[in-house]
This record gives C-alpha cells, structure tokens and sequence, in this order.
C-alpha cells in the first residue's frame, strides 16, 4: 500500500430528483492497494456511494455536490464521453447479482473481454488469454473453454468470480465491490471472499468493499466506514471499529452480529405428542426428480425447529410440502393426528387455518393495494366470520401485539419499511389463530438489527401464544436464536437432526461442521484461519 | 390534470380537450342540434350556409345535426362494445391465469381460434347472418374484440399470481372470484385502463368501418362511418360532405390516442430521470 491516493470523494452529496438526500456529504479517500469497507443497513447511501465513485448515478438520482477524483482528475467537470473513459478501465464494478448483471445471450469470453477492447487496452487475443489467467487464479472449472459458456451454464459462485475477472479485466487502480458475497450460500461465499481477496492483493487494486456484514468486511478491508441514512457514523482501522467502536450505532452493529455466534442456546421443551409430524415423505416437482425424499419429523406445540441448508437443498420445498403448494409423492404429514391431504385445496378450511405461513420477501408478501385493515382483518372474516367491527377492534390488538401502533391500520404496505411489513405478514399468520406458522427465511430480507427485532417479536409471540414454528433458513446465527431442535438438509434429505444444542455441538456431522466453520466471525484472521484448516476446494 | 402523481403533458391535455368535446356532443348533443336527426330541409350536399353550417347531406339533411347525433351512436355503441369486450377479456384472462393448468389451455387456444379469423370478416358473417341490430352489433364487435384483451389481462394476471401474496390468499382457502377481484384486478388497473382506450379507438374505428359497408348502424340513425358512406360519391364533384364526418372520425382517434400514449407512458416509465449512459 502506498501513500499514493487513488480515490477521493470530497462531501459527496447525491439526492433523488425529488430532493432527498441519499448521500449527505460523505468524504472518502482510498490510497492505492487498500481495501475500505462501507458499512450500513439498507438505505444508508452505500451502493449509491459505490457508484458516485464512478461519477454515476442511478436512474431518479443525481450527483449534486461534492468531488469525485480518481488518479487526481476530477469527474463531476469532464465531459460525459471523459468520465466513460474512466469506467471499466481506471474504475471497476462488481454487482451483488452476478446472474442479473451478465448479458444471458452472450458468451462469458465475450461479455469479459468487451471493456478491455474497447477502451482500447488490449487487443482481443491479449485480452482473451488475459482473461484465462483471470479465470485460472479465481480457480474456476478448465479456464482455457470457461469464457465458451453461457452465463446459464455456471453456478452463481462460478459466476460471482467470472464477473470479477471481468471487473479486473482492464487492470483497474480501484474495483468497487456491492455486496459480492451476499447473494451466495455461506459455504460458496468464503471460496469468493477469499479468492477476492488475493486477486485484489496481488495486483494490488483498491477497493470500496461494499456489504452489511461486519464479519465479512473484517476479513478484507484495512478501514471500515459506518453509514446510516446516507452520513458518515464513525471511520477507522478494520481493528478499531470491530474491537472498539467509539459511536453508540458502531456498537450496535457489532453488537448484534456478536450475539450472533454467542448467543446462549435455548433449551427444547418436553414434548409428548407432536403436533406436526411428516414420515418418509417423497416430493418433486417433474416426474422423475426428486427435490425432497425420506423426510422426517415431528414438531410440538410451542418448538421451533429450524431447517437449515445451502440453497438448492429442499429446505423449502420441504415447507411447500407440509403446506400443500407441493403434493407430496409418497409419505405421510399429520397435523395434530390427523393426516393432511397432499394438495392443499383439498384441506378443509379449518386445517388450512390451523397452518400459516410468513414468506421472504415481505414486499411481495403483502398486496400492496389493500390497507393493513384489509389485510389483516381478512383472515378473521374468512375463517372466523367476524363482523366488521369485531374485526376493526381485533385487528387494532394485533397490530399492537406485532409492535405496530394501532393506526397503521389505515396505511398501505407501501408506506411501510421492510420490518414493518413483515410484522404485518406475522399480524395476518396470527389472525388465522394458527397452531403452526412456516417461517420461510422471514429475517434474510432484513437488516440485521431489524432481524433481530423480528426475531425477538417470534420468540415473545411464541412464549404468549404457544406456537410452533418450522423455521427455514440458511443463516446458522438465526438458528441458534430461535430454534428448539434443528435439521440439517443437503441435497434433498435430512442429514443430521436433533436439539440445536447438540446439532452445534461435537460430535458434527461432517457437512454441519463445514457449515458452522463458514460463518464468517468477527475477526480479521478468521478467513485465513479457516482456509489454513479446510483442504483446498 | 394529474395522475397518480403524473402532470398531464401538453399533447395529453389536447387530446383530453378533443375527448372531453367529443364526449359533451354525445351525452347533449340533442339539446342543442338545430335541427332533427333525419330531418330534410335543405338540397342534396347543398353548400354550407348560415342556416346549415357545414352544409347538407345526400338528401338534404344538415351536415351539423347529423354529425352531433352521430357522436351520440357512434361512441355510445364504441363504448358499450369495449365494456362488453374488456369484461369478457378480463374476466377470461385472470381466470386463465389464476387456475392455469388445463383451464389456461383451453381458454387460450379458443382465444388462438377467434384470433385465427380475420375480424371483419367473421363480424360480417355474424351481422349478415344475424341482421344488423345494435345489440347484435356490440355483441358481435365486443366478442371479436375480446380475444386481444384477454391475451394481455392474462399476460398481467400471471405476472401477479406468481407473487407471494396470492399464495397467501390460496393457502387461506379464498375461491376464485375474490382472488381475481381483490388480488389480482386491483394491481393490473393501470395498463388495463390504457388498454381499455386503445381497444376503444379500434372498436370505434371498426364502427365506422361496418358502417361504411353497409351492416353497421342502419339508417335513418346517424353515424360518422354509414355518413361517409351515404356522402362519398359527394367527392366526384368536389364536394366536401364526406370529409366532415371522416374528419370526426380522426379527430377523436387522434384525441384518445393522444390520452392513452400519456397513459401508457405512466406506467412503463421508471420514476426518475433518464440515467446516464
């Protein structure tokens, strides 16, 4: 690292063409080789910063104060045709989602070696073999024919790292990393991060290193930068801000994502009969293919049980299964005894009331055209047959018990933030009176310390209402804050199933232990640590 | 004049003055023609005067009279026809996209078999075989018209039902109709209604066009396309008698056109500037 400044943004501001302020006077400086981190919940200006460097702004935003000054010239005054020059060969970008950021009808090859061509760098064979050497160092399956593929054709870790070798392709002084790693499943993300990393060290490129996870960016930025609501909270060493953070939101922060792996684990309650219990059940959506096969278990009233997994291994279609949006094959589910038809119109209306569910996304979960009154009310008129204002008075109560006031009742889904929203979606599953709500990875859309509200409303409602949760979710931290018992799937079956304690606990199944080894800890050695113990991929 | 959020763009506030007219002339256009609908009180195509503004038609009748009595039939059967074919269309569409399976299959190779056959042929057929009334008449037109508005409420509806919260209203148990009504409609209303007068000027146009051929509106009723008709051979002696209503018949495509191009433009259009390419 030298003294050398590659970057700097001097009181960046960006505003909306409406006039809100994303980014309110944000200075950052970036010397050649060093990796600065930006930090921050959604909203708080990262990815908006992230692009400014480029001097770019999104559609409905401009860059309205401040100066963006790479290798010293100043952006904001070139000419369009000027600042485009710079893109792609001084300043590069590495987007969250690399599947919606590749063209699907071109070449890998091609799509890697446009800028360097046009910009005029290389030629196309120097670039080609250049690429090669790209997509070699990030270890991806035979570099001499991986640019032949379509982008399809390759998994989502596979091409996270081609549109790194893109992003490197023109040797760039600075790369600007949007959440690389986010869109990945935990096991994948540390091969990415860590072959991030040293292709950035090795040509030694600086780096706005963009994310939500303390933990990840403690593994590779040499600074962090806290943002909230579009503002600079606290800048400092990697060291400092994870160790000893001086503002109250820093704290916050890492505290939360501390708890995350301390968190003392909860103990399973007795249980006699269960209330859900799924026997050997087969499923699949084409004939032939099985997504889900030999499952089993049993869930009581008042227990969690987590189902954990990579992307990919059944975990949800498990939960489709016991809901009945995917009939099972073969098999049994049984709800409180009694066995529930495979399709789910063929459930009466009392059992479909008896099992709620709270999707991911709480921005497509919710109409955004009805009122929370129509929403939440809903259920209660359709199961319940409540007159209109026994339905208004319950819906109030509700609204208070998810810790929403009780006038919310007249907004729309649209005038909510993301934890609002899935607060609504957990007042409608309670609406129902359900036994049993399927949580499908309600937090992953949340911010964490927002997360960690909803998570802690789950518990409460748990404790008051006395209802079992089957909790689906690829994050281990979630897991051990709210499950009784947890199941392990890979590939469409269970592989390890039992009390959360013990599941985290030696001995380990050897997939559970590679689990729990890849979430990212709160230590700048961690990464390295972990590569040094698990045998190269 | 603004919609959701919208400030209407000059061209929208001309064709909203057009429609706006047009749509006066339809509702009191009786109130305040000068004289009756097939009255005869002047000479064939006699030139215009101060009693007959915009002169006589074919057998004497003022021009003016039956051009506003015209807006009345003319719009009046255009509008009930895209009522007709737009809740045919939609009700199809979301139900085809709600049910999916076998019902969208059906549904949708019937529509591919109306769609097969040239519509003013088969409208022909139909008003030939049939008679020309006005009720067969809008019928006929609206379930002609249909076809094109399902293909697009379906294509929306199965860009909603995929969304989690329809889930939700299956998994409650909710029946069709309330999911149409409640989830689906409501989130579609914007391109519907753009489509709604788009399919409007086609209809109006089709109209005029029956009407020119002789098995649209039938005399002594006016309507801008039989007019055109009855005044056409007007033209050979460089008379302007058909051009009156042939002008109508643009003015107000031209007027709805101009709404909706506002309207779709709402819709398809990211909030916010251009960005920098």
């Amino acid at each position: 690292m030298s003294e050398e400044l590659v970057l700097t943004l001097e009181g960046l501001e960006v505003e909306t063409i409406y006039g809100a302020k994303l980014v309110d006077h944000v200075n950052v400086t970036l010397k050649r080789g060093e990796i600065l981190g930006l930090i921050g919940e959604s909203g708080a200006g990262k990815s908006t910063i992230g692009l400014a460097s480029m001097a770019y702004a999104r559609a409905g935003c401009k860059i309205t104060g401040g100066a963006i000054k790479i290798n010293g010239v100043e952006l904001r005054a070139s000419t369009a045709a000027a600042r485009r020059n710079f893109r792609g060969k001084s300043i590069a970008y590495i987007a969250q989602s690399a599947a919606a950021s590749f063209n699907p009808a071109m070449k890998l090859m091609d799509q890697v070696c446009e800028a360097p061509v046009l910009h005029g760098v290389m030629s196309r064979a120097d670039a080609e073999k250049y690429a090669k050497t790209l997509f070699a160092k990030l270890q991806l399956p035979n570099p001499e024919t991986f640019g032949d593929r379509y982008p399809h054709e390759v998994s989502g870790g596979q091409l996270q790292r081609a549109m790194a070798a893109m992003a490197m392709s023109c040797r760039p002084d600075i790369i600007v990393l949007d959440e690389p790693t986010t869109a990945l499943d935990v096991t994948t993300q540390i091969e990415v991060l860590a072959l991030l990393r040293d292709l950035i060290r090795e040509y030694g490129t600086a780096g706005l290193y963009i994310t939500h996870d303390l933990a990840v960016v403690a593994q590779i930025a040499h600074r962090i930068m806290v943002l909230r609501y579009g503002k600079m909270v606290e800048v400092g060493d990697a060291k400092q801000i994870l160790e000893t953070p001086r503002t109250t939101y820093a704290t916050a922060l890492v505290n939360e994502r501390r708890s995350a792996t301390h968190t003392p684990l909860i103990d399973p309650p007795d249980h006699a009969e269960p209330l859900l219990s799924v026997t050997d059940v087969e499923a699949g959506y084409q004939p032939g293919t099985t997504v889900v096969r030999g499952i089993n278990i049993k869930l009581a009233r008042g227990e969690t049980l987590a189902v954990v997994g990579e992307s990919g291994s059944g975990k949800s279609s498990l939960a489709r299964v016991v809901a009945g949006l995917l009939p099972r094959r073969s098999g049994d589910v049984k709800l409180a005894g009694q066995s529930l038809a495979p399709v789910m119109g063929a459930r009466p209306r009392d059992t479909l009331r008896r099992l709620q569910m709270v999707h991911q996304m709480p921005d497509t979960a919710l109409n955004p055209r009805q009122t929370l009154q129509e929403i939440i009310g809903r259920p209660m008129q359709l199961f319940f047959g409540k007159s209109d204002s026994q339905v208004k008075a319950q819906v109030a109560e509700l609204l208070t018990q998810v810790g929403l006031a009780a006038d919310f009742a007249k907004r729309r889904p649209g005038q909510l933030s993301g934890g609002q929203k899935q607060r609504v979606c957990i007042a409608r599953a309670l609406a129902a009176e359900p036994d049993l709500i399927i949580c499908d990875e309600p937090t992953s859309a949340l911010d964490p310390l927002v997360a960690e509200e909803v998570l802690k409303l789950l518990r409460k409602l748990q404790e008051d209402l006395g209802l079992a949760y089957m909790f689906i979710t690829h994050d281990l931290g979630t897991v051990r804050r709210i499950a009784h018992r947890t199941a392990v799937m890979l590939r469409g079956e269970i592989i390890a199933q039992g009390p959360t304690a013990q599941i985290f606990s030696p001995p380990f199944h050897p997939y559970t232990e590679k689990l729990i080894s890849s979430v990212p800890e709160m230590d700048t050695t961690w990464l390295d640590h972990v590569l040094k113990d698990r045998p190269a991929a | 004049m603004t919609l959701l959020g919208h400030r209407a763009p000059f061209t929208a506030q001309i064709g909203m003055t057009i429609v706006a007219l047009f749509l006066f002339t339809a509702l009191f256009g009786p109130w305040f023609a000068p004289y009756g609908e097939s009255q005869s009180i002047g000479d064939t195509w006699q030139t215009p005067s101060g009693q007959m503004w915009l002169g006589a038609d074919q057998i004497g009748r003022d021009m003016l009279t039956r051009l506003i009595y015209g807006a009345r039939t003319t719009i009046g059967i255009a509008a009930a026809t895209t009522i007709v074919s737009a809740f045919i269309g939609i009700t199809f569409g979301f139900t085809a996209a709600v049910l999916g399976g076998w019902v969208d299959t059906v549904l949708s190779r019937l529509v591919d078999v109306i769609l097969s056959i040239p519509p003013l042929i088969l409208a022909l057929i139909v008003l030939g075989v049939f008679g020309s009334s006005i009720p067969v008449l809008v019928l006929t037109i609206a379930v002609v018209d249909s076809p094109k508005v399902f293909r697009l409420a379906r294509a929306l509806g199965m860009n909603i039902v995929v969304l989690d919260f329809v889930e939700v209203a299956r998994m409650r148990g909710e029946g069709l109709w309330w999911v149409i009504r409640s989830e689906v409609l409501p989130n579609a209303v914007a391109p519907l209604i753009s489509e709604f007068g788009l399919r409007f000027c086609f209809n109006f146009l089709f109209v005029a066009a029956l009407s020119f051929l002789g098995v649209g509106v039938q005399p002594p009723y006016a309507d801008w396309g039989g007019m055109v008709r009855e005044n056409a051979s007007a033209i050979n002696f460089g008379l302007l008698a058909p051009l009156y209503p042939a002008c109508a018949i643009a003015a107000l495509t031209v007027g709805v056109n101009l709404v909706v191009d506002w309207l779709l433009s709402i819709d398809a259009r990211p909030s916010g500037a251009q960005a920098e390419m």
